[in-house]
C-alpha cells in the first residue's frame, strides 16, 4: 500500500510532494482497514441479509417467489431488478462482504507483522516507579531474593520471563493476540471454503421411485432441478447409478413418522455395484457426492385398457398435500391412448388422463377426501377421468403433476366420471374402456449433492472456535520484580528488598488476585500457591 | 408428569413474582449510596511488609474497608435501620429467586420426562429452558457478585413476563420430536442454542440497567434514569454485560457451526440461508459488532451497549418473528 515507485523518479524530489492520487489511496486504505469502518460493514451486512429473510429467496423457495409475481406483479419485477430474490449472490451483498473481508485482511496482515514481533521481543525492563502501576508490593524476607530463583517460580508458570541485573520482567497472555489473528485468518478461510464450493460443487434434485425400470444414473438431464458450480462441466458429473429397492417408514399411532430408512443399489463409478441404507439424518456418502433424503411418498400404478383393448401402465408419484396422514395428489396421463390400430393413427381427441388422490388410508366411507393414516393400510385412489386433448403438444411446458387447465375450460378435455378404486378394483369407463388400481411403488425425493470446500470450512470452524476463546478469554499482562540489596534501617531488617509490580494490558478483572498469587509464590518459592486464594470471595 | 410440569411453572411464576415484591422492597427501602459499591469485585487491597506479617503469609490481603457503605449511614440509626431491612429483604429475594431455579428446573425436567426427550422440542419448551438458565446463571453471578444483587429486580421480573407470555401463548402439549430431529447434532445444537441464549437473555438485564445507570451518573433525572437510581455502579454493570456476552459468544458461534454441521447431513448442504438461519447470521453479525464496539476506544460504551441489546433483538426476531411470519425448513419450533 506504500509507495512502491519511489525510484525511479531520480531527481531528488522534496519528500513532502506525496503523490495525491497515492495520497488518497493511502488514506481510503487507513479509512477501510479502521475498527470503525469494520464496524459499520458488519452492522451493513446484518441489515442486509435481511430481505434475504422476509422476502422469498430463489435458491430456498424458487415456487414462493414465483407466487410472489403473481401476488405483486408490480413490485415483484422492481424488486428483483435489485435483486431482493437472490440476495446473498446479489452485487450489493457480495460488496458488502468482499469490503468486510478486504478490511479483515488489511487489518490481520500489519497485526499479524506486529504480533510476530513482539512474540520475539522480550518483555521490556521494569518501569523507574513500579510503585505507580496498578498492582504494587513489597515483599519482606522472600524465599527467593535472588532473580534466578524468581525467574523459575515465574517460568513454571508459563510467564515469559526475562532477568536483567536484579530487576525481573515477564508477560503473560500473548494468547490473546495470537488467538484474535488465528480467529479472523479463520474468518478469511471459511469465505474461501464458501467459495471453492460454489465454483466446484454441484447439486441436483429429483424424484426416484422403487424399481429397475426407474432406477437413475448421474447425468444433469436425469435431474428435475441441478444447479453446476462455474468450473464444473456436465461431463465432470461421476457416473454413478441409484437403484430404490425399498423404503420403509415407521409411524407412530398419531401418525407422525417415527424412522425412515431408504435402501438403494448403488452401481459405483468403479464398476462395484452395493447394497446402500440412508434416512433423514444419515446421508449416502459415495465419496463422489453425497445423497440426501429430502421426501417420500406412493407412486399409485395405474393399468388402463383402451377401448381397442390395448393396455399401459403408468407408475405414477402422486406428491403429498401436505397434510399430516399422507394425502396426495396426482395425474396419471394417456396420451397414447385409443390410437385405432389399423390406422396407427393418434386420436388427439381421444387422449385420456386421470386426476385425483391417493389415500394410503382411506376412510370406510365417503367422502374420500383425506387419508386417515400416512401407511398404507387400505389404500385407494379417487380419481375422476378426463377424454379429449390434453394440450401436450402446444409446446407449452405442462406439469407432469397436472393437467392444463386450459384445455378444461375451453371444452377440449372433458371430465367423463369419476370413482373410488381400492387395489385391484377396475373402473370401467363409458366407452368400455378400463381402468385399474394395480397397487402403489414407494417414492423418495433426493437431494445429490457435491460441496467441496467443506473440509476447510470444518477446519477453519475448529480454529475459528480456538481464536475466539483465545481471543476472549486470554489477558495480557506483565509483572516486574527488583531486588534491591539490603539497607541498615528498613523495614526488612538487613534481608533484602523484592519490589514488585503488575500492569495488566487487556482488562482483566481478577488480575489483583493473581498479582497477590504470584507474589505469594514468590515469596516462599511457590510453597503455599494456594493459601493466598483465602479471602477471595 | 406433564401436568406436574405445567403445576411447576406456575408455582415458579409465582416464586419468581414474590422474589420481585421482595426487591421491590428492597428497592424501595434501600439508600442509594449503600449499594453504589464501587466495583463489582471485592476491592482489596494488598499490604505490604508494613502490615508486618511476615513467614509464610508474605504480603496479606485485607478486605478494604466496606468503604462505600459506611457514609452511608451518617448519624441515627433509622436509616441503617431501614438499610438492614431493605438488606433483608434483598437477601431474601435472593433465596426466593433460587427456589423458584428450582421449581424452574423441576418443570423443565418433568417436562422432558413427560415426552421422553430433550424438553426442547417448540417454541414453548424453548422458552420454558432459555429462561431457566438465564435465571439459574443469574443465581452464578449473584453467587460470585452479591454487590449487584438489585439487579434481581429486573431479572425477575424478565423472567415473570416471558413465563407468562409462554404459558399464555406458547403452550402445546407435548409430542415426540419428527424424524428430522432425531439426531445427536440436535441435542447439540439446540442445547447449545438454549445455552447461549440464556446467557444473552440474562445479559440484557445489566446492558438495560447500565444504560439507564449510566445516564442517571450523567445527572439525568427524567424517567427510565430515575429507576437506576438504586442500582449498582454503571461500571460495574457494563463489566457484568460484557462477561455475559463473552461468555455466550463462543457458545453461540459454536451451536451455529454444530446447526451447520447438523443441516449438512439433514438437508444437504450447511447453510442454505433460510430464513432462521439468516437470523442466526444476523445475531452472530450484530454480535461480533458488540464485541468489536466495545474494544474500539472511539466507540462509547452506551453505544456499544445498545449494540449488544440489539442483538438480542435479533434473537428474539429469530425465535418468535422467524416462527409467526416465515415457514422455512426449521418447522419444529412452530406453536401449532
Ligand atoms: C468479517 C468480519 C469480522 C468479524 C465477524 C469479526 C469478529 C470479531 C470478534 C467476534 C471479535 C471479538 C474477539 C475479541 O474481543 O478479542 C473481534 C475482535 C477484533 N477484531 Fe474483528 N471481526 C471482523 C473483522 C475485523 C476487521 C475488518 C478488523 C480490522 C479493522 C478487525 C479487528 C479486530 C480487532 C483489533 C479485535 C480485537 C479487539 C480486542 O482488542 O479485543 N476485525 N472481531
Amino acid at each position: 500500500m506504500t509507495t512502491v515507485d519511489d525510484r525511479p523518479a531520480a531527481p531528488p524530489a522534496p519528500r513532502r510532494r506525496v503523490n495525491p492520487v497515492l495520497a488518497l489511496l493511502r488514506n481510503s486504505w487507513r479509512q477501510l482497514t479502521s475498527m470503525r469502518t469494520a464496524l459499520i460493514l458488519l452492522f451493513l451486512l446484518a441489515v442486509a441479509a435481511i430481505p434475504g429473510s422476509v422476502l422469498p429467496q430463489r435458491g430456498v423457495s424458487p415456487e414462493k417467489v414465483n407466487q410472489y409475481f403473481v401476488d405483486h406483479p408490480d413490485l415483484a419485477p422492481r424488486l428483483d431488478q435489485l435483486g431482493m430474490f437472490e440476495v446473498f449472490g446479489s452485487v450489493w451483498f457480495s460488496a458488502i462482504y468482499l469490503l468486510l473481508f478486504t478490511s479483515l485482511v488489511g487489518c490481520i496482515l500489519p497485526r499479524a507483522r506486529d504480533h510476530v514481533r513482539a512474540l520475539r521481543l522480550q518483555p521490556p525492563a521494569a518501569p523507574k516507579r513500579l510503585e505507580r502501576l496498578p498492582q504494587h508490593t513489597v515483599l519482606a524476607a522472600p524465599a527467593a531474593a535472588d532473580p534466578e530463583a524468581i525467574a523459575a517460580v515465574l517460568r513454571r508458570r508459563r510467564w515469559r520471563v526475562v532477568v536483567r541485573g536484579n530487576e525481573v520482567s515477564a508477560e503473560k497472555g500473548y494468547l490473546k493476540e495470537t488467538g484474535n489473528l488465528l480467529f479472523h485468518v479463520s474468518l478469511v478461510a471459511v469465505l474461501l471454503g464458501v467459495a471453492v464450493g460454489s465454483w466446484y460443487g454441484w447439486h441436483g434434485n429429483r424424484l426416484l421411485v422403487a424399481g429397475e425400470d426407474n432406477a437413475f444414473c448421474n447425468t444433469r438431464q436425469q435431474y428435475a432441478e441441478a444447479t453446476l458450480g462455474p468450473r464444473v462441466d456436465s461431463a465432470d458429473l461421476p457416473p454413478f447409478c441409484l437403484k430404490l429397492d425399498k423404503f420403509d417408514a415407521k409411524y407412530l399411532p398419531s401418525g407422525q413418522a417415527a424412522h425412515y430408512w431408504a435402501t438403494v443399489t448403488v452401481d459405483q463409478p468403479d464398476g462395484a455395484t452395493r447394497t446402500a441404507g440412508f434416512s433423514v439424518n444419515s446421508p449416502l456418502r459415495l465419496g463422489s457426492a453425497n445423497v440426501y433424503l429430502l421426501g417420500n411418498g406412493y407412486a399409485p400404478i395405474l393399468k388402463y385398457t383402451d377401448r381397442y383393448g390395448r393396455t399401459q401402465t403408468s407408475t405414477v408419484p402422486f406428491l403429498r398435500t401436505g397434510d399430516a396422514n399422507a394425502t396426495e395428489e396426482g395425474v396419471a396421463a394417456f396420451p397414447d391412448a385409443n390410437v385405432d390400430p389399423k390406422t396407427g393413427q393418434r386420436a388427439p381427441d381421444q387422449q385420456v388422463a386421470f386426476d385425483g388422490l391417493y389415500l394410503p388410508t382411506a376412510p370406510e366411507s365417503a367422502p374420500f377426501v383425506a387419508s386417515q393414516f400416512p401407511e398404507e393400510r387400505n389404500p385407494a385412489v379417487v380419481l375422476a377421468a378426463y377424454r379429449g386433448n390434453l394440450g401436450l403438444d402446444a409446446g407449452i411446458p405442462g406439469s407432469v403433476y397436472q393437467l392444463d387447465q386450459r384445455q378444461i375450460d375451453n371444452g377440449k378435455l372433458k371430465q367423463i366420471g369419476n370413482k373410488k378404486l381400492g387395489v385391484g378394483e377396475k373402473w370401467t369407463l363409458d366407452d368400455g374402456s378400463t381402468l385399474e388400481f394395480v397397487g402403489t411403488k414407494p417414492y423418495i425425493t433426493i437431494a445429490v449433492r457435491y460441496a467441496p470446500g467443506q473440509m476447510l470450512m470444518l477446519g477453519a470452524c475448529v480454529t475459528l472456535l480456538a481464536g475466539l476463546m483465545g481471543s476472549l478469554f486470554a489477558r495480557r499482562r506483565r509483572v516486574w520484580f527488583r531486588i534491591s540489596p539490603p539497607e541498615g534501617g528498613s523495614p526488612t531488617h538487613g534481608s533484602s528488598l523484592v519490589e514488585a509490580g503488575g500492569l495488566p494490558r487487556t482488562e482483566h478483572p481478577g488480575f489483583a488476585d493473581e498479582f497477590a498469587q504470584l507474589v505469594a509464590a514468590v515469596s516462599d518459592d511457590g510453597r503455599s500457591d494456594g493459601r493466598a486464594r483465602e479471602g477471595v470471595e | 408428569m406433564s401436568a406436574l410440569s405445567d403445576q411447576l411453572v406456575t408455582y415458579a411464576i409465582l416464586a419468581y413474582l414474590v422474589a420481585m415484591i421482595s426487591h421491590a422492597v428492597e428497592y424501595a427501602l434501600g439508600n442509594a449510596r449503600a449499594v453504589s459499591v464501587k466495583t463489582a469485585a471485592p476491592a482489596r487491597e494488598l499490604v505490604g511488609a508494613g502490615a508486618g506479617v511476615g513467614g509464610a503469609g508474605g504480603p496479606v490481603e485485607a478486605p478494604a474497608a466496606p468503604a462505600s457503605t459506611a457514609p452511608a449511614t451518617p448519624a441515627g440509626n433509622r436509616p441503617s435501620r431501614s438499610a438492614a431491612r431493605a438488606a433483608l429483604a434483598g437477601r431474601i429475594a435472593g433465596w426466593v429467586t433460587a427456589l423458584a431455579v428450582v421449581l424452574h428446573l423441576g418443570a423443565v425436567v418433568t417436562r422432558g420426562v413427560a415426552a421422553d426427550r430433550m424438553p426442547w422440542g417448540n417454541m414453548y419448551e424453548f422458552v420454558l429452558t432459555v429462561t431457566f438458565i438465564g435465571a439459574a446463571a443469574w443465581l452464578a453471578v449473584l453467587w460470585k457478585q452479591p454487590s449487584l444483587r438489585r439487579l434481581g429486580l429486573f431479572l425477575t421480573l424478565v423472567m415473570v413476563l416471558l413465563l407468562a407470555f409462554a404459558e399464555l401463548k406458547l403452550y402445546v402439549q407435548v409430542t415426540p420430536l419428527m424424524p428430522a430431529l432425531q439426531s445427536y447434532w440436535f441435542i447439540i445444537h439446540v442445547s447449545t442454542i438454549i445455552f447461549a441464549s440464556g446467557i444473552f437473555l440474562l445479559g440484557v438485564v445489566p446492558a438495560a440497567a447500565y444504560l439507564m445507570r449510566a445516564g442517571w451518573e450523567q445527572g439525568r433525572r427524567s424517567f427510565p434514569y430515575t429507576l437506576a437510581r438504586r442500582l449498582p455502579a454503571a461500571a460495574g454493570l457494563e463489566r457484568l454485560t460484557f462477561a455475559l456476552h463473552a461468555f455466550a459468544f463462543p457458545i453461540f458461534t459454536f451451536a451455529v457451526i454444530a446447526g451447520a454441521i447438523w443441516a449438512e447431513a439433514a438437508w444437504g448442504r450447511a447453510w442454505g440461508w433460510d430464513p432462521k438461519e439468516t437470523w442466526a447470521f444476523i445475531s452472530w453479525v450484530v454480535y461480533a459488532g458488540y464485541l468489536h464496539a466495545r474494544a474500539t476506544p472511539s466507540v462509547k460504551r452506551n453505544v456499544a451497549t445498545w449494540i449488544s441489546i440489539l442483538g438480542f433483538l435479533t434473537m428474539l426476531m429469530n425465535l418468535f418473528g422467524v416462527n409467526f411470519f416465515f415457514t422455512g425448513l426449521h418447522s419444529y419450533a412452530g406453536v401449532s
